[in-house]
């Protein structure tokens, strides 16, 4: 074999080599949601989303409360977190000479990096403990804090592809600043927007971390946010790890609840980038 | 230049005066409510950095700076020391990185370079969704899939081939060190490989076109030309990733195993800083417990801030103004 053949056989090794880790890197996808869909699905049910839990030893029940739990917690942080988001991203995307775009670019950055856990222990000793009580509202303020500088991201971003003379034909047109920024700028870029915010609810709706010490939990049916409040990861946490065969059973229901929640967001999501980048052509 | 009639401009604007360069009421308003949208998000940072310093005044004032070098973690005593979660932090975090970026850069490396087009998006969303399943769900499928696996099957042949090794000695108990890491890795691997892929994407072509024309294997111009050019952006992808790693809580201590112990082992369990947090705070025995979580909790956020911020100054180099790793996902 000549060098010329032993470099074009090493390039195709390292060909495969690569596509291996290919194969690699997506098998653990498959298994996961393959154990998810068959533990999951045999032991949902129609009880498993209008049931409550019942007590250890017994049969039957469902997670109502969790599905409650997560829906209102979510609910509530998207209420916080979205429009600060959008807010701050158009402020950095349409004043991005000013120091203040600068700063708080850089701060939702390290906010995004920032553990969850740690956004945890904030609203713990921020609302918890100044209340003296767990409640579904910290849960909610802290995923609201998780949420506000991924939102602001995209919006930023979302914003700045809106080609400027849209903005000028706006404006020549006689529309005001905020007017323009508004009906004009926030609208082209709302498919986008939009992707970016049902994204950033899914990776919230499927948190633990930050519920553990606010939220809590409750083995009731709560709807009022100054109570401590139960959530689909936190009943996947607690179930996982308890003692009982049919609690790993509904572990692994819930599981699949919640993965479908976070999975249906995300395709919406990406339906929404898929209208986004057909409009702008 | 002539002057516009007053009327003229109510005619073209009504009601604002932006056109000639005043401010109209509307648009100081509007300023002003993007200008509080935009200044909460520094103000929320300062509150947690405020929260979480008082917050861990009683341990600092305590311990000092023997709090990182101390091993004893002794609710019942009042004795706190977080070398064993830092230690855990770092080990898990590095061994994650070490299964994780060589399977990351390759698939990144395949996506970019030798992929055919049809198929490079549906990988790159396949590999997108791993990044979508919460942290929860990786600890489950952690305890019930892969942690019987590993014990039934790796550990034994780890401890037969490479038992020589301190790192594969002792009992095998299943949760542990390694089992984390190997979850870890599969958590961090979504982000290593999508922000490599976007810095190999910001490769100029010119580069591989010239590396090819010169005779180079598709191989040798990925090796020679391509990678080099993206070196310091995919460090900061590997940085990013350490990040990620080192923040992680849920399925990390689900499969840790959460001993406050310091062993050469891999299949000994450990601990990690987000793992204490967790399952330690609502429990917390008193203040001083409370107050040094709280420690733990700042430091933690101390050393992700900074891994963050490295990982952030070396994928701007190279992939300038593209946005590269600052997206949610």
């Amino acid at each position: 074999m000549n060098r010329t053949q032993a470099r074009r056989v090493k390039s195709q090794v390292m060909t495969g080599a690569v596509m291996a880790c290919v194969v690699l890197a997506v098998l653990p996808l498959v298994l996961i949601l393959g154990t998810l869909i068959v533990r999951g699905a045999s032991s949902l049910s129609v009880d498993f989303f209008t049931k409550m839990p019942v007590p250890a030893g017994e049969t039957g029940g469902g997670v109502l409360n969790a599905i409650v739990g997560t829906l209102l917690m979510v609910g509530t942080a998207s209420l916080i977190g979205v429009p600060l988001g959008i807010g701050a991203g158009i402020y950095a995307a349409e004043y991005p000479g000013s120091r203040l775009t600068w700063v708080v670019r850089f701060v939702a950055d390290v906010l995004n990096g920032t553990p969850s856990i740690v956004v945890g222990v904030f609203a713990w000793t921020w609302i918890v403990a100044s209340q003296k009580h767990f409640s579904g509202f910290a849960g909610a303020a802290a995923l609201a804090i998780l949420m506000v500088p991924m939102v602001m991201r995209t919006t930023e971003e979302m914003i700045k592809l809106v080609p400027h003379s849209l903005r000028e034909a706006a404006l020549a047109l006689g529309y005001s600043r905020w007017r323009t920024t508004l009906q004009v700028v926030l609208m082209t870029g709302l498919p986008g927007i939009v992707t970016g915010t049902l994204l950033a609810i899914a990776r919230v709706a499927g948190e633990t971390a930050p519920l553990l010490f606010t939220a809590l939990g409750s083995q009731y049916l709560v709807t009022r946010l100054a109570e401590p409040m139960s959530a689909l990861p936190l009943t996947v946490f607690g179930y996982a790890t308890g003692p009982y065969e049919e609690w790993h059973r509904y572990a692994w229901a819930a599981a699949l609840v919640l993965i479908l929640l976070v999975f249906v967001l995300n395709i919406a999501a990406r339906a929404m980038a898929g209208r986004a980048r057909a409009a702008n052509g | 230049m002539t002057t516009i009639p007053a009327d003229l401009r109510a005619a073209v604007s009504p009601g604002t005066e932006t056109a000639l360069g005043r401010r109209s009421r509307g648009d100081v308003a509007f300023r002003a409510l993007l200008t509080l949208a935009a200044l909460s998000i520094p103000v929320l940072l300062g509150f947690l950095v405020w929260e979480l310093w008082t917050g861990s005044a009683l341990a600092r004032a305590r311990f000092g700076m023997d709090f990182v070098t101390s091993s004893a973690w002794d609710p019942v005593a009042e004795q706190f020391g977080a070398l064993p979660l830092v230690f855990g932090t770092v080990v898990s975090s590095l061994l994650a990185l070490l299964i994780a970026v060589p399977l990351s850069l390759g698939v990144a490396i395949y996506l970019t370079e030798f992929a055919p087009r049809a198929v490079r998006q549906p990988i790159a969303t396949m590999i997108g969704l791993l990044a979508a399943i919460p942290s929860v769900v990786y600890g489950l499928w952690g305890i019930f899939v892969l942690i019987p696996f590993l014990r039934s099957t790796i550990f034994p042949a780890l401890k037969s081939g490479l038992g020589f090794l301190p790192l594969f000695q002792g009992p095998i108990y299943g949760p542990s060190m390694l089992a984390a890491a190997i979850i870890l890795a599969i958590m961090v691997m979504p982000y290593i490989m999508s922000v490599s892929r976007e810095v190999l994407e910001a490769v100029p072509s010119g580069q591989r076109e010239a590396a090819l024309g010169m005779g180079a294997t598709r191989w040798e111009a990925v090796r020679t030309a391509v990678l080099p050019y993206a070196r310091s952006g995919i460090f900061g992808a590997i940085v990013l990733g350490l990040g990620r790693a080192l923040g992680e809580t849920m399925a990390v201590t689900m499969l840790i195993g959460n001993r406050h112990e310091i062993a050469a082992s891999l299949f000994a369990p450990g601990y990690t800083m987000a793992a204490a947090i967790a399952n330690e705070f609502a429990e917390a025995a008193g203040n001083l417990h409370l107050s040094a979580l709280t420690y733990v909790a700042f430091t933690l956020f101390v050393v992700t801030v900074v891994v963050n911020a490295g990982a952030r100054l070396l994928i701007w180099r190279v992939a300038r103004g593209s946005g590269a790793g600052s997206r949610a996902l």
